[in-house]
Formats: structure tokens, sequence, C-alpha cells
């Protein structure tokens, strides 16, 4: 690692100052950045540490939405998340306890890691990303491989789901990274179905507006029958083809749809 | 360089160390308790594995900086005062849990983090618990064997395979 110093504000708007120096970062869990600065891939000059602020550690529901603090633990969103169960069975399944017990909401998003789980819950939530500046709805907030709609110092505070009548998110584990080699998430709203699929294209997190409008008419797997993913702009790599991958998606939708009943 | 202070299996210990210090290097080089092991040092196989505030993380993945007042237990700690195994670590010894003992100390502090949560977990429980665990010698089943004894429950029932 390069040397660098970490600062441990106990607030947003003190972290928020100390991110106006541009060679600062943020580090939450470092359960992703703490490697990359090992592999030398990053070289901030000050970490702003978000893990003594109180106000990023709280989970509460609130006009129908789940608000989760950016800095609760994906142990902490598992137990404390019986109102949203496809969230937390999401959360007890990222990597290991050890990892768990550090990783956080927050920086997942903020990595927006092209396999990682929480952003396919967000996307298919239709969740809100509130920052200390705005209120990013998903739709507008995933931007690409590593690519978020965050601007430079800016960090994400709480994450807003509206919860869903029912919902499941059924991830095909990469036996070694425990990253999801695919992962789908159905979630179905009153008036609409979402379904948001992570581990695949070389875009990152997308909706399968296809199966959208299938599963919308009528929520069942029999629904998805014959509705195949394009294999264009598929993640092509040691652990599946696009071919491979575009095949998982459709699996996982209908196991999920069954699940998620 | 900062001021670091925290409490290293019930002693309190204070030291000065650069801020880029990872918790795994100032328990092994700053305190010298090199039972604490790094296998891979990218996040992966859990040798590192401490108990921070009574929480299993991964010693290799942290700054020192943020166990500041914080509770640590490593292995060092685990066994009676005078120095006679506890019941995690007896079990790996009779059930044959390990064979060159590297990963053998996050073995132990993770079997004591999931016996905490779940005091009598099934194979299954185990097998998921240990998942951040690597062992590159003994292909688990003894390690399963002796998390299972080690929470008092009769081995016999884990089919052999
Ligand atoms: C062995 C292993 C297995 C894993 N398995 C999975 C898995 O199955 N599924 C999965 O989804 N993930 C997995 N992960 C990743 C894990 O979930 C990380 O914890 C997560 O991606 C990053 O969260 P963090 O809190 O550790 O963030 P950090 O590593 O601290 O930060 C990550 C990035 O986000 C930025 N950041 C952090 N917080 C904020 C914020 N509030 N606002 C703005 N920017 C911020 C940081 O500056 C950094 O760039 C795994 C990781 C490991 C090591
Ligand atoms: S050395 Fe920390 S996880 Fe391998
Ligand atoms: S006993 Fe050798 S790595 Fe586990």
């Amino acid at each position: 690692m390069y040397p660098f110093e970490i600062t441990t504000p106990l607030t947003i708007d003190a972290a928020v100052q100390a991110l106006q120096n541009e060679e600062a970062q943020p580090l939450a869990g470092g359960q992703t950045l703490i490697p990359t600065l090992k592999a030398r891939l990053a070289m901030p000059e000050v970490l702003v540490s978000l893990t003594g602020i109180k106000e990023l550690q709280s989970i509460a529901e609130r006009d129908g939405q789940l608000c989760v603090g950016a800095g609760v633990t994906h142990a902490n969103l598992a137990k404390q998340t019986a109102q949203y169960p496809a969230l937390a069975a999401l959360a007890v399944d990222i990597g290991d306890p050890a990892v768990r017990n550090r990783g956080t909401i927050g920086g997942s998003l903020a990595n927006n890691d092209p396999a990682a789980c929480y952003p396919a819950a967000a996307l298919a939530s239709a969740a809100t990303i509130v920052t200390n500046a705005r209120a990013i709805a998903a739709d507008d907030y995933f931007l690409g491989m590593f690519e978020t709609a965050l601007d430079e110092g800016e960090i994400i505070t709480e994450v807003r789901f509206p919860i869903p009548q029912a919902a499941y998110y059924a991830k095909f584990t990469q036996p070694a990274s425990r990253f999801a080699l695919v992962g789908v998430f159905v979630a179905r709203f009153a008036d609409a179905v979402r379904v948001a699929v992570t581990g695949a294209s070389e875009e990152g997190v997308f909706r399968w507006l296809d199966a959208e409008t299938a599963l919308s008419q009528a929520f069942s797997a029999q629904a998805l029958d014959g509705l195949t993913v394009p294999t264009e702009g598929m993640m092509d790599d040691i652990h599946g083809t696009p071919d491979y991958r575009a095949h998982l998606i459709a699996v996982l939708t209908k196991r999920a749809v069954i699940a998620a009943g | 360089m900062t001021q670091v202070s925290m409490v290293v299996n019930g002693t309190a210990v204070n030291r000065d160390v650069a801020d880029q210090t990872l918790l795994v290097d100032f328990l092994r080089n700053d305190l010298r308790l090199t039972g604490t092991h790094v296998g891979c040092d990218t996040s992966q196989c859990g040798a590192c594995l401490v108990h921070v505030d009574g929480l299993a993380v991964k010693s290799c993945t942290m700054f020192a900086r943020e166990a500041q007042d914080a509770e640590v237990a490593t292995i060092e700690g685990q066994a009676d005062p005078d120095g006679s195994l506890n019941a995690i670590q007896q079990a790996f010894q009779t059930h044959h849990g390990l064979q060159c003992g590297f990963c053998t100390p996050g073995m132990v502090m993770a079997t004591a983090a999931l016996l905490k949560e779940t005091p009598k977990p099934t194979e299954h429980e185990i097998r998921t618990y240990l998942e951040g665990n690597f062992c590159r010698c003994t292909g688990y089943h003894n390690i399963v064997k002796a998390v299972f004894a080690a929470s008092g429950q009769d081995v016999a029932q884990i089919a052999a395979e």
C-alpha cells in the first residue's frame, strides 16, 4: 500500500468536509477498498472512515419504504430487516460471515461491481439512493461497470427501498469469489414487476424489460417460456461464456418467480 | 503516526502506528502475537480471522486504527489460563481437524464466533459459516466433525464422506 492518513469524522457534515480534499476517498467496510489499496490500484492521500458516523447506521421503515443507512453492514441488515425478507436473504448470502460483519450497503452500491448483489436489489426495488446532496432514482444511478452517478466527494447516506408484495433474489454463486456468477432479483409491486440482473452484462446491473412485461401480465414461470436474453454484451470469462450467462438469466428468473410466489 | 489503544485478549495495549497499518500487522509485528496468520492477504482465506468487539473479522482487511477502543480476541487468548486447550481447540485435536495447522487459528476463532451465535449448529450451518475459512490439508470433514463435537453434539451423527 502507498502511505495515507485516516480521518474518523463523527458526522456526515464532517465527512463531506474532509472529502473536499481531491485526494481523499471514503472508507466504509474496506472489504473492497483495502484489497484495492493493497494491489496499488488506488492512491488516496486521505481515507475518510465512515464507520464512526452514527447517522449512517439506522434501519427504519418510513412511508412503506425500508430506509437503510449507508453504513449498515450486511450482517446487521440480514438481522434487522424482517420487513423485506428477500433483501435480508440477499445480505446473508454475501461473501462469508467476516465479510458481512464489515462490508456495508453504501460501499457495495458506491463500488457497483458488475457481479455485486445489492445493485440488483436496488434496481429491482426501484430504490432511491440518497446522498449528502440529493436523491437519485436507482434507474438513473447505475451507469455501467464500476460507474455510478455519484460525483467526486459525494457520499451515499441512505438507501430507500419500496417494499414489494413479493420478491426473491436467485443467485448462482461463483464459488471461488462468492460473488454472483449471475444473480436475478425479481420484485412484484401492486402496479408493476421489476427484474434486475447482475453478474451478466459488461455494463453492470440491468433490467430485463421483456421479462418485466411478461410477468406484469401473469406472474408465473410459464409467462417466461420462450423468452431469451440476447448474448451481445454479456461478460465472457473463465467462469462463463456469454451464452451460458444469458441462459442462466432465464433459468434464474424463473426460479426467482417461483420462489417469490 | 497515530496512537492506537485497544484491549487485546483482556490486556490494554497502546502503540504508535502508521495509519495504513493493518490490524493483522499490528497484532503480529507490534504485539508479537504471531498466532494470527496471513494466508492470502486478499480477504479470501480467513487465516487472519480474529474477533473485534465479539464479531469475526478478517484482520488483513481492517486497519488497526479502526479497532481503536475495541476488544480484540485472538487465538492466543483462547486456551485456559493454565495453558490447557479450550473445548474448541481440544475438539480440533481429538478429531484431527488440523494437519499443518496454518489455517487452525482462523478456524478456531471462526468456530468460537459461530457457537456464540448458534450453540448447536447443524452440519450444514457449520459448512456455511466456515465458507470464508480455507484449509489446504484436511479436506474439511474433520474440521466439521471437530466443530460439531465442540458444540457438545455426537459426531457419530455426521455421515462419513
Ligand atoms: C471474500 C469476499 C466475498 C464477497 N462476496 C460478495 C458477494 O457475494 N456479493 C456482493 O455483493 N459483494 C461481495 N463482496 C463485496 C462486499 O460486499 C464489500 O463489502 C462491498 O462491495 C464494499 O463495501 P464496503 O463497505 O466494504 O466498502 P469499501 O471497501 O470501504 O468501499 C468500496 C468503495 O465504495 C466507496 N464508498 C464506501 N462507502 C461509501 C459511501 N457511503 N458513499 C460513497 N462512496 C462510498 C469507497 O470509497 C470505495 O471506493 C465480497 C467481498 C469479499 C472480500
Ligand atoms: S490473510 Fe486475511 S483472509 Fe487470507
Ligand atoms: S491444516 Fe493445513 S491448511 Fe488447514
